[in-house]
């Protein structure tokens, strides 16, 4: 089971790195993540990191479906997902690790974010907390959006299609979390839409508070995704 | 080995494989051979549990393709159908991968996939990016990707499309010698494939099947009838007339005049009983009305005439 998810996830994850997509996607990532940051620091002046997380989760809704859409659409147009699903691999294991390549691509891309961290510290004395719980959030927030793409990414077997709607996906998650989604629902319904919301949740983990309610939000988002991909792969064989 | 029994796939309402049964045992290499979208692949995915049967069975060494898809896919070496591969990986990373995916020990996977690399004449190129290879070479890099794990069972979609004539007869070479001790499906619409390396032939047409047999017992099957093409110098209208009278020649066709003023016919004859020769007639004819007779050639039935016609028949 294990030496299997690791052969998936080897060639996964060295696909990537096959091909210029990788080095286009990291430094993309990281320029335009980090000049959305530094374009405020100086006027803000203060040694946190809480503006480059706030603009995280909209930077991922567009950097995230773009490394999932290649990982079943790519399968699917040149026909390999046959050579794939007729190797001796279960399902679980394909998913698992393709899934787990996605995440450490994306890990690593957001760790070599490292350089503001280190420049705060050299420049004032940050409160690490924050900091740490920003990058739990983000890979967690990171996680979510991948498993999102990951199952959208299923039905299709052009990248472009499957980015988009990821993209929308991903987006409707985010926003109904947001203040003025929830100021047009009934009061009832309110929290639980909340609760939904991708965001919100990062935003709890951001400020450095790590609580289980908020893990387990992201455990059961990218759960539940990665089960329907499974599912929706074991269809074919129903069709 | 394999055995599939009233196998069924509809496509939505249309029926890609019908009722097809048969069997192959180890030390058998067994064709495939129909028109394009007769259901040949179909069935081979079903095999290979790529897709389900809507009804019947397949089962592989004991394991049903369906209930049992590990066990089935551990045992079978599969190419299907346009060769797809990896097109960023490099061929010697591939091969790694689908050893590892059929978890071979480390000491082995190296040899098995030197091994490959030799038989398979990749041996320059195991640097280079798949995608970067010619369609012959990407060829035998799918049929290395079938073969490294050493498969009891290997089901090849179309394995010589894409390669030069050289080539096609080297691949040919090597998937009868793997037949002894394996048993083989391939799947081809091209007549002289099936003739020289398979020892069954299985025709399918419309999800059906039409024709099962060795090659010598297809062309049996058209016994009864010769063909004799002949070329003569005589007078056409007159050949003609002389063939509708004999009740031995049941019909004849016409094809061609040389600039030297010689004709071609095509005679279809029934086979004359024990002890003479349908040449023979001819030559009494000839003799008889002073044609010129400047050659004849008994063509007996080929494979194509026996697919054609047992393809082309109303279902």
């Amino acid at each position: 089971m294990l030496k299997n998810i690791m052969t998936i996830f080897k060639k996964e994850f060295s696909l990537y790195f096959n091909s210029p997509i990788a080095y286009i996607f990291i430094t993309v990532f990281l320029v335009v993540s980090t000049w959305f940051y530094m374009s405020r620091f100086f006027v803000v002046a203060q040694a946190d990191m809480r503006m480059y997380f706030t603009m995280l989760p909209w930077v991922f809704l567009f950097f995230v479906p773009a490394v999932t859409m290649r990982l079943w659409a790519e399968e699917r147009k040149s026909g390999t997902i046959e050579v794939l699903l007729t190797l001796p691999f279960r399902d679980a294991e394909i998913v698992t690790g393709k899934y787990l390549a996605a995440f450490a691509f994306l890990v690593l891309t957001v760790i070599l974010s490292f350089p503001i961290p280190l420049t705060l510290m050299r420049l004032g004395s940050p409160d690490m907390g924050p900091i740490i719980g920003g990058y739990i959030g983000a890979f967690l927030l990171g996680g979510a959006y991948l498993a999102i793409g990951l199952f959208v990414s299923v039905f299709s077997d052009n990248q472009i299609v499957a980015f988009i709607i990821a993209v929308v996906a991903s987006f409707i998650l985010l926003i109904i979390g947001e203040s003025f989604v929830l100021q047009s629902l009934p009061t009832g319904i309110k929290p639980v839409v909340a609760y939904l919301g991708l965001g919100s949740h990062f935003q709890n983990i951001g400020k450095g508070v790590i609580d289980t309610r908020d893990i387990i939000y992201y455990f059961s988002v990218i759960f539940i995704f990665i089960y329907a991909t499974m599912r929706q792969m074991g269809s074919r064989m129903w069709a | 080995m394999i055995k599939v029994r009233n196998l069924v796939k509809r496509f939505g309402s249309a029926v890609a494989v019908n009722d097809i049964s048969f069997d192959v045992k180890i030390g058998e290499v067994v064709g495939f051979l129909g028109p394009n979208g007769a259901g040949k692949s179909t069935t081979m995915k079903i095999i290979t549990c790529f897709i389900s049967a809507t009804s019947g069975s397949a089962t592989v060494g004991g394991y049903d393709s369906f209930r049992q898809p590990l066990e089935v896919r551990r045992q079978i070496g599969y190419l299907p159908e346009q060769t797809p591969l990896y097109n960023d990986m490099n061929v010697l990373d591939y091969l790694n991968f689908i050893a590892d995916s059929h978890n071979m020990p480390r000491e082995k996977k190296r040899s098995r996939i030197d091994e490959m690399v030799e038989v398979c004449g990749l041996k320059r190129m195991v640097h280079k990016d798949i995608g970067e290879l010619s369609k012959g070479f990407r060829q035998r890099v799918g049929l290395a990707q079938a073969l490294v794990h050493d498969p009891k069972i290997l089901i090849l979609d179309e394995p010589t499309t894409g390669l030069d004539p050289n080539q096609i007869v080297e691949i040919r070479e090597l998937i009868k010698h793997l037949g002894q001790e394996r048993a083989v499906i391939l799947s081809t619409h091209i007549l002289p494939e099936v003739e020289a390396t398979c020892s069954r032939i299985l025709i399918i047409s419309e999800g059906r099947l039409v024709g099962e047999g060795t090659p010598e017992e297809l062309r049996l099957r058209s016994e009864g009838q010769e063909t004799y093409e002949i070329r003569l110098k005589a007078d056409k209208n007159n050949v003609e007339s002389v063939f509708m009278t004999q009740d031995w020649v049941t019909s004849h066709e016409y094809s061609g005049t040389e600039h030297n003023g010689t004709h071609r016919f095509k005679v279809h004859v029934i086979s004359p009983s024990p002890g003479e020769d349908s040449g023979e007639k001819f030559f009494d004819l000839a003799v008889k009305n002073s044609w010129k007779l400047l050659e004849l050639k008994p063509s007996g039935a080929t494979l194509e005439e026996i697919f054609k016609d047992l393809t082309t028949r109303e279902v």
